[in-house]
């Protein structure tokens, strides 16, 4: 059986591109079949996070237009052999992204025997998002302790109860998991950033996990790696409790506390 | 920087590493960007087909489209591994 889940926020640069590279890490690093792609059509980017950039040859809309086979258009990832990337096109034609289009290649990796399909949505709530979503089994919604973010999540979750073929079908809609990242536990503790209960009470839905703000996120897409495989760094752990949770795993939350500066630390700085 | 960042050597900076990727894929996209519209396609089946013949890593492929004196020029180089067998 194949899932499918989707990656998606309203809000833009909240951490979508980022959730979606680990989480498809995550899986495939517990022997999965993933295949991983990006909906964002015109802006392509999931390759760069991927580090797959210079691999692309042929994209999603060359599937879909026939114009390459999928077996084709699919990357596979230089780490993981049971993970796959999908890049987005560069055209500037949105239109090209059609439904029974992205039905075909969804189907295919069904009867390809994948076991997660990891739908890596744009910004906003036009055509790209809705695909993303549309097909979607899971919803991953990606907040950040915000109040545009948190206004504009609750707005994907009525999307996602509605305007989907589960909502259609008028059995609840997809299920979402709420997926807190880049925050500031120091922020929180002065007061100046939304905290998880806030989150949670707004929302009315438990958070699935909480991705701390943290630099290594960076230093793991200027490399092209994705921040799962850092077991140094807060947010790849982070990440990797996450995936467990999906599979029923207990994990406590981490790093929500204010860090405290060791005494080594500070004298010799780091 | 503290001592212990020192001590921490990293071979080498993030930054530098992105640098590098940028520049090399940001070239690539330009040079397309204002070709002929079949651009795209021809380097999909370019590739395809070096792949089909070769084993070479597809990172050691450069399609480019020149400006020569009024002309364009589309050039193609393949670093070709050192015993490069044929991939059928
Ligand atoms: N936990 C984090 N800590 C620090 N920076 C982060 C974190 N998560 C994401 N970022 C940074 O935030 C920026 C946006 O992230 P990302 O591209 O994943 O967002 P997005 O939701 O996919 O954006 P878009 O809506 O444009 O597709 C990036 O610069 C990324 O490095
Ligand atoms: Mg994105």
């Amino acid at each position: 059986m194949t899932e499918i889940i989707v990656v998606t926020s309203g809000k833009g640069g909240v951490g979508k591109t980022t959730t979606s590279a680990s989480l498809a890490t995550g899986l495939a690093q517990r022997n999965h079949k993933v295949a991983v792609i990006d909906f964002d059509i015109g802006l392509r980017n999931l390759d760069l996070i991927m580090g797959c950039e210079r691999r692309v040859v042929y994209d999603f809309i060359n599937v879909i237009h026939k114009e390459a086979t999928l077996k084709q258009a699919l990357i596979r990832d230089k780490r993981l052999d049971s993970l796959y990337i999908l890049a987005a096109s560069q055209t500037r034609d949105k239109e090209a992204l059609t439904q029974d289009g992205v039905e075909q290649v969804l189907d295919e990796l069904r009867q390809d025997e994948f076991d997660y399909v990891i739908c890596d949505s744009p910004a906003g709530i036009e055509r790209g998002a809705h695909l993303a979503m549309y097909f979607a089994d899971r919803a991953v919604v990606v907040v950040n302790p915000e109040v545009s973010s948190v206004r504009d999540s609750d707005r994907i979750l009525g999307l996602l109860s509605s305007k989907t073929r589960h909502g259609e079908r008028g059995d609840g809609g997809v299920p979402a998991h709420v997926v807190v990242t880049r925050y500031h536990p120091e922020k929180v503790a002065e007061g100046d950033m939304l905290s998880l209960e806030d989150i949670e009470e707004i929302l009315g839905l438990s958070i699935l996990g909480v991705i701390p703000e943290h630099d290594s996120v960076l230093t793991s897409s200027n490399q092209g790696i994705p921040v799962i495989h850092n077991p140094d760094s807060h947010a790849g752990l982070a990440y990797e409790d996450l995936v467990a949770r999906l599979f029923g795993e207990d994990r406590p939350m981490r790093f929500l506390d204010v860090p405290r500066k060791s005494l080594l630390k500070r004298v010799f700085g780091g | 920087m503290g001592l212990l960042d020192f001590l921490r050597a990293k071979p080498r900076n993030s930054a530098s590493v992105a640098k590098d990727r940028l520049r090399i894929i940001v070239a690539q996209e330009r040079n397309g960007r204002g070709g002929p519209d079949y651009l795209p396609l021809l380097r999909s089946e370019l590739l395809t087909v070096i792949m089909k013949y070769t084993k070479v890593d597809i990172e050691a492929v450069h399609i480019e489209l020149d400006h020569e004196g009024g002309q364009d020029v589309l050039e193609l180089s393949v670093t070709l591994p050192e015993h490069s067998p044929p991939a059928r």
